[in-house]
């Protein structure tokens, strides 16, 4: 069968199972938006093209399976460059279409140009400038191939206008015996007897940590860890990237650990004589000073990239598999292990010490009435229909809305982990809607990042993806502002915002949504309630909150996490 | 003139550098990601080679000798193990391979000191590849000890352009 190149991509892509692109046409990528038309796929035309690629992340981040996005040549390219550096530190899997000028035209800096495979090699996992429309069908199950296995990751397939404009032979969809890829060696498998020293290695520890990062939900591999958990009495703790990957209401989490953890988290990783790190990667926001970190801890580290064992800290045994692999086998070993678990009640007394003396605090409201930005996410947590899941941005609602959100499923937590892109919230939680339609979506947003993609509300509306909207509006660039007051004496540099400008209301209303204001803090569970009861648009919900809220517990830059500053009002009891 | 194997030496300080010989694809823009790793990672390349293979359609070889003084080999490895273009590498240990490198030089000789130095040529096994007016360009491959050596002695005229390919190095064959 004859085919053009553009209805061979299309064809392509639903192959592959696809069944939502995020993007916006443009010149290069014209030809590949024709088959659209005709295409089972739904296209959703977003505003900027940093939307389609967070969106894209939402998507994949909410149901595990990878988010496509396309975008034009040129400045449409670098628009989802963001989206893809983000997707690269948070190991999302993405699948990024680009158009390209014509081959002819390549180098010539033709009008929307640019080398889009060079600028993006540093932050995808992969890429390829496809220079025959004939590779098209083999090429898109390779970058879907790469995307989804071993560690995840984001990729970009570049395509010239001419290519998707040639004809070629569709001999159907590639198999995995067409996949050209001689040095791709995904891990896969797991050693059972590196699985039984490690279970043997934490039966016999005294202060044993089950440090939890993103690879566990990547994997899939929840039910396995709670199972493994429940068999070895062992506290665990997840961090940003892992939250809900096991219940934040069970009796052995302690919660996150790192900068902004919470208190018993961070101090069961200082005191604990054996680490195990399954599905992370000793990221600095958990390690504070590395000099520091778990000082008399033995580490077991689970990683499916080889790279990551021994890149920050050596351990004592290492895992090389696939989480999904990998704790299901370790809790079946658990399960079948004579030995019983070395008495850890001595290491959960001192643990169930640190979070009654440190739980998470803040100040009741005071004389200002303003709102405290903590007790709009307890409430919106308080009021949420099971299953909810919640995106952010990033800065201080984000830290709050880890901090006090009950995660108690996986997929339920859409943020912006190791880039820090600010303006996340927005764009993932649309594709997090697009993905799980049934849920309901909270986007959990600060101000200043609010201003950063609200645009994409349009979108929403237009789409019929009717996500609700939390802006903790404290009209700083709250974060920034913290940190200038602890560690800059209080010199406020450029992070005033105004909470008026914009009218977040108007905003909203001229974006389609339902736009609604709140001062009052009686004023804060009627509006979630109304909120909640609107599913034909989107709902923004401008919360006015007390710009001095500072995030604690703290770990300052450059500090051990023994150092961690907790709420002001715990600082006298010691 | 044939180097002893056994005690081969690499270019400097034989506990930084090490010699990496990495199979690649031999597609567009694979020298890029691989020089871009070692960029963004932070690793130092003390030199590098690249040619086609014999599957010359299909693959290349790029031998690094790689500062692991800038980060621990098996970090270097690890991470260029992840570009899906990196088909193999091995890590070369200095006492099984052999090494060689390739140098060219165009001095200028006065007449009366001609004859030595085309004598030093010949004592390395070192060729004249060409001859101009008072000038010579001498080529020699062979181990970088001997380059480098050879590289010393030519400094005593006057060294107009000198080249070095950077090392390229194979496994020793077994010989049992």
């Amino acid at each position: 069968m004859e085919l053009t190149g553009a209805q061979a991509l299309i064809k392509s892509l639903e192959e592959q199972g696809t069944d939502v692109i995020f993007g916006l046409p443009g010149g290069a990528i014209l030809p590949v938006y024709d088959p659209i038309l005709d295409s089972s796929i739904r296209h959703i035309l977003v505003r900027h093209e940093q939307g389609a690629g967070h969106m894209a992340e939402g998507y994949a981040l909410a149901t595990g399976r990878p988010g496509v996005a396309m975008v034009t040549s040129g400045p449409g390219a670098t628009n989802i460059v963001t989206p893809l550096a983000n997707a690269y530190m948070d190991s999302t899997p993405l699948v990024v279409i680009s158009g390209q000028v014509s081959r002819a035209a390549i180098g010539t800096d033709a009008f929307q140009e640019c080398d889009i495979t060079g600028v993006t090699s540093g932050i995808t996992k992969h890429n390829w400038l496809v220079t025959d429309a004939n590779d098209l069908p083999r090429i898109v199950a390779e970058a879907f191939h790469v995307a989804t296995t071993g560690r995840p990751g984001p990729v970009l397939i570049d395509v010239p206008k001419d290519v998707a404009q040639s004809m070629m032979t569709w001999n159907g969809p590639a198999t995995a015996a067409d996949l050209d890829l001689p040095g791709y060696r995904p891990t896969v498998g797991v050693d059972l007897e590196v699985i039984a020293r490690a279970i043997a290695m934490i039966l016999e520890a005294d202060r044993p940590v089950l440090y939890v990062g993103g690879g566990v939900l990547q994997g899939n591999a929840t039910a396995a860890l709670r199972a493994l958990a429940e068999r070895l009495g062992v506290p665990v703790v997840t961090t940003l990237m892992a939250r809900g990957a096991f219940p934040d209401t069970h009796p052995q989490h302690l919660g996150m650990p790192g900068m902004h953890g919470h208190y018993a988290a961070i101090m069961a990783i200082q005191r604990a004589d054996l680490l195990v790190s399954l599905g992370a990667r000793f990221d600095d926001r958990v390690t504070g000073k590395l000099d520091g970190f778990a000082p008399v801890a033995k580490i077991i580290h689970l990683d499916v990239d080889r790279a990551e064992h021994g890149k920050v800290r050596r351990p004592d045994l290492s895992i090389v598999a696939n989480a999904g692999e990998a704790v299901p086998a370790l809790a079946q070993a658990a399960a079948a292990a004579a030995v019983e678990p070395s008495n850890l009640d001595a290491w959960w007394d001192e643990l169930r010490g640190y979070q009654t003396k440190h739980p998470l605090a803040y100040d009741p409201i005071d004389g200002n009435g303003l709102l405290k930005p903590q007790m709009v996410v307890e409430t919106l947590n308080a009021m949420a229909p099971a299953g909810t899941i919640v995106a952010s941005g990033v800065g201080q609602h984000q830290m709050w809305a880890s901090q006090y959100w009950d995660f108690e499923e996986p997929r339920t937590w859409i943020n912006s982990g190791g880039a820090g892109t600010m303006g996340f919230s927005i764009p993932s939680a649309i594709g997090a809607k697009v993905g799980r339609p049934d849920r309901t979506v909270w986007a959990i947003d600060g101000d200043g990042c609010f201003q950063m993609t609200a645009q994409e509300l349009v979108t929403a509306r237009a789409e019929g993806i009717p996500i609700k909207v939390a802006i903790l509006n404290n009209a700083y660039l709250g974060m920034v502002r913290q940190w200038q007051e602890m560690f800059y004496e209080e010199r406020y540099s450029e992070v005033y915002l105004s909470p008026d400008l914009p009218n977040y209301v108007q905003w909203a209303e001229a974006m389609g949504c339902v736009g609604i204001r709140v001062d009052d803090p009686a004023d804060v569970a009627p509006a979630i309630e109304r909120a909640n009861s609107i599913d034909d648009r989107p709902v923004v919900i401008d919360f006015r909150t007390d710009a001095s809220e500072k995030v604690f517990p703290m770990v300052p830059a450059g500090a051990t996490n023994d150092e961690v500053l907790v709420h002001p009002s715990q600082r006298l009891q010691a | 003139m044939t180097p002893e194997a056994v005690d081969h030496e690499l270019p400097t300080d034989e506990k930084r550098h090490h010699v990496l010989s990495v199979l690649v694809e031999n597609k567009a823009g694979v020298l890029s990601r691989v020089a871009g790793l070692f960029s963004r990672r932070g690793f130092n390349i003390f030199s590098l080679a690249v040619a086609p293979t014999d599957d010359s359609h299909r693959f290349s070889r790029i031998t690094i000798v790689v500062d692991a003084a800038s980060a621990p080999l098996e970090q270097i490895v690890n991470q260029l193990d992840k570009l899906i273009n990196v088909v193999s590498i091995s890590h070369v240990n200095e006492h099984q391979v052999v090494e060689r490198e390739l140098l060219l030089a165009s001095i200028t000789v006065p007449a009366d000191q001609m004859a030595t130095a085309i004598n030093l040529c010949a004592n390395f096994d070192a060729e004249v590849v060409d001859a101009g007016a008072g000038e010579i360009t001498v080529m020699l491959a062979d181990h970088p000890d001997k380059i480098n050596a050879f590289q010393e002695l030519l400094s005593s005229y006057t060294v107009d352009q000198l080249h070095r390919t950077g090392l390229v190095a194979l496994p020793k064959l077994i010989t049992q």
